[in-house]
């Protein structure tokens, strides 16, 4: 739990640590070889990413920030007719995770992770227009936030109550499995999301099944406002991995590389048949809740030491410039056509149209595909001839109010 | 042809549709090698394999979830509650989640959630529950209670193919007592429409699941008794609702008698008097009644059950006051 008090940066080495063996009870079943944690000793992956991989990593995050900073302007200007979610000091967790998936893996974010959302294909004009609200965004203004998904390009919409992601996520995985696809799945849930019924049932289930899945549990430090302590007596929420017997690992959320490690050691794990594994990243959310909230629950300095010394941004430039010889005007490059990127978006998803208010009938089924306006909605006469006018129906005159 | 039970009804239809479509499969509780607490997948794990006869957790959420996912990838899980008291435990993602789901992100979600629900059984509060009402107020579910064993296949079978999330309740009273011969071929009974139980002139008593058969009853006595003419109708479908045939009989007998063996506040019975009241309040003679269970946690003892639950004399009572209104 040192990431709530500390601010210091994690250890370095693999970033990752092997915690619990996943082992079975041997009154029912014999340890089965491969439900041991199956990284220790290999190499990390991450050393097989070339050197634009790497730079992606960092224009992945350098997105997300500046995306969200965006946002923060819009939100202010009131564009942003909602709540605004950020993910300030935990843009390593999402993209280092979701970069390590293939194309045809299916991932379903949480509210901190627009990051894994803009690596699975997720664009900035779509981001914009979904919190602006307009009737072009993804869901066509039905929807908040990053509340949206593609199956397509392998990102699935969450929703706000904690943790279903996880039995659903079972279920894509599931799917994978009895078609014999080689496709892996990938769910984030927050330390708070640990405590609710559906994770239980969905990481169980999936565990039961040795479905291709991850389940990558972000500890923050805070859920909304209630603190880790009072979230779980567990020591750590990668223990919870041994209750499931399955593997679990923890990793420094803010060093991007080992994020990817850990992750894509999973995911082979998964591909290979080996089942769930349980991740624990260790990160820190600087921001609220959400936009309204002043962190008035959170001890003085934390929140500034976090800023100053594990920075998740400001680390990955340090390696990128020490091991990969970046320089500055090749960082500058990026950060100027990210930059450029979220102008753009922005300038077209403010000439968005707004929804058109019968747009909210269409679509709650299949069949029927939508549904009449009822009678007292102005304009709506003609809907209630058709409708709610039963036939030979009494004097009234619904459309004149008089006999 | 042979007759068929209401539970043999309900597993010819998942038998069928699993031969004809590789994506249908099945989730739940013991429904495995011991094919389900009232035996109704009975025999489909050794027909249809592991991969296809999926024994899950003790984890309704885990189960609907589950499904819900397998449906966003094209699959068409059929999942068992044990007993469908249970599903409240997948209120939320039921509600929340598969609801939602086409609207909020366009992501189908076609699937089924059945199980065995209802009283007249001695089954206590926690395998006699009839939870109907809480998913018809919930827009983007559709919900089906069969009377009947040829509707019990014919509403499965279209269950099963609709492209939405399909809460499929099974009367448990009905499952071994009633039989038909099923239609020959491919029997499909669409999800949205009523059905004219009997046909009468002076009252007419709207209805669904086994108080079917006891509208049936009370139809006879006051028939024999009274001279009454009753119409009964089966809704079959509660969402969505079959405007049409309940304004139909409205119009035709003028009084009306809504009957449902949920509690009576908040029940399915409220919203159908709404919409006579609305459409077709011109049309009555009388006001409209109910008849429902009492407003009570359905109690064990035969006694304290069959007091509590609707009976055929209480359906002959409100009949007789309808028609002397």
């Amino acid at each position: 739990m040192a990431n709530k008090k500390g601010g210091g940066k994690r250890e370095g080495g693999s970033g990752t640590a092997l915690i619990g063996n996943g082992r079975r009870s041997a009154a029912t079943k014999a340890e089965s070889p491969d439900s041991r944690f199956p990284i220790s000793d290999s190499p990390r992956p991450s050393a097989g990413l070339t050197r634009d991989q790497k730079l992606d990593l960092y224009y992945w995050m350098r997105l997300t920030r500046t995306l969200e900073e965006r946002l923060v302007a819009l939100y202010r200007q009131t564009k942003v007719v909602g709540g605004l979610f950020r993910s300030l000091g935990q843009e390593a967790d999402a993209v280092g995770s979701a970069f390590a998936l293939e194309r045809r893996d299916v991932l379903s974010p949480l509210i901190r992770n627009l990051g894994s959302m803009l690596v699975k294909g997720a664009t900035p004009l779509e981001i914009l227009r979904q919190y602006m609200a307009k009737g072009d965004s993804p869901t066509r203004g039905r929807e908040l936030n990053i509340h949206f998904g593609d199956t397509d390009r392998g990102f699935i919409g969450q929703i706000s109550p904690l943790g279903d992601m996880v039995p659903v996520m079972a279920g894509v995985t599931l799917t994978f499995r009895m078609r014999r696809q080689d496709r892996v799945g990938l769910v984030y849930v927050g330390d708070g999301a640990t405590s609710t019924g559906a994770f239980h049932e969905g990481i169980n289930f999936a565990a039961v099944q040795r479905l291709p899945l991850v389940v990558i549990v972000e500890n923050n430090g805070y859920a909304y406002s209630t603190p880790i302590e009072k979230q779980t007596a567990a020591r750590q929420f990668v223990d919870k991995a041994i209750g499931y017997g399955i593997p679990g690992a923890q990793a420094d959320g803010n060093d991007v590389l080992a994020v990817y490690d850990v992750t894509r050691q999973a995911v082979d794990h998964a591909r290979a048949g080996g089942g769930v594994t349980l991740i624990e990243l260790m990160t820190y959310r600087r921001k609220g809740h959400a936009e309204h909230d002043n962190q008035s629950y959170v001890p003085a300095g934390e929140i500034d030491r976090w800023a100053a010394e594990n920075d998740p941004i400001n680390r990955y430039l340090g390696v990128i410039r020490e091991s990969l010889g970046a320089t500055e005007a090749e960082i500058a490059g990026i950060d100027a056509r990210v930059a450029a990127e979220v102008d753009a978006a922005t300038d077209e998803a403010e000439r968005s149209p707004p929804p058109q208010p019968l747009d909210a009938l269409v679509g709650v089924y299949a069949d029927p595909p939508g549904e009449r306006p009822l009678w007292f909605r102005e304009g709506s006469d003609r809907a209630v001839d058709v409708n709610e006018r039963a036939e030979g129906w009494g004097t009234w005159s619904s459309r004149t109010g008089s006999a | 042809m042979a007759e068929v039970t209401y539970l043999e009804a309900i597993r010819e239809a998942l038998v069928e549709e699993m031969d004809r479509d590789e994506n249908v499969f099945c989730m739940g509780e013991d429904i495995g090698a011991y094919g389900g607490a009232f035996k109704v997948t009975e025999g489909l794990l050794g027909r249809f394999g592991e991969s296809r006869v999926i024994d899950t957790p003790i984890s309704e959420i885990g189960i609907v979830g589950a499904a819900a996912g397998a449906g966003h990838m094209g699959m068409r899980p059929v999942v068992e509650m044990q007993f469908i008291d249970f599903i409240a435990n997948a209120y939320d993602i039921l509600t929340n989640y598969v609801a939602t789901a086409r609207y909020r992100a366009f992501l189908p979600c076609p699937m089924v959630v059945r199980g065995p629900s209802g009283g007249y059984v001695r089954g206590g509060p926690f395998h006699s529950q009839n939870p109907e009402a809480g998913f018809i107020h919930t827009p983007g579910l559709k919900v089906v209670y069969p009377a009947t064993a040829e509707d019990a296949k014919g509403l499965m079978k279209a269950a099963i193919r609709d492209d939405d999330c399909v809460l499929f309740f099974e009367h448990k009273y009905l499952y071994r007592r009633i039989k038909a011969e099923m239609p020959a071929g491919d029997h499909i009974v669409p999800i949205g429409k009523a059905r004219v139980a009997r046909e009468g002139k002076d009252v007419s008593i709207i209805t669904y699941a086994a108080p079917v058969w006891k509208a049936l009853e009370a139809a006879d006595v006051v028939e024999k008794e009274d001279g009454l003419s009753v119409e009964v109708i089966d809704l079959r479908s509660l969402a969505p609702l079959d405007d049409d045939a309940i304004f139909a009989t409205v119009r035709k007998t003028n009084r009306v008698l809504v009957l449902h063996e949920d509690t009576r506040t908040g029940g399915i019975a409220g919203e159908i008097t709404a919409r006579i009241n609305e459409s077709c309040f011109e049309w009555l003679d009388a006001p409209v009644l109910r008849v429902t269970a009492h407003d009570i946690p359905l109690p064990y003892a035969p006694q304290l059950e069959d007091f509590v639950l609707p009976q055929t004399s209480d359906i002959v009572r409100a009949v007789r006051r309808l028609a002397g209104y």
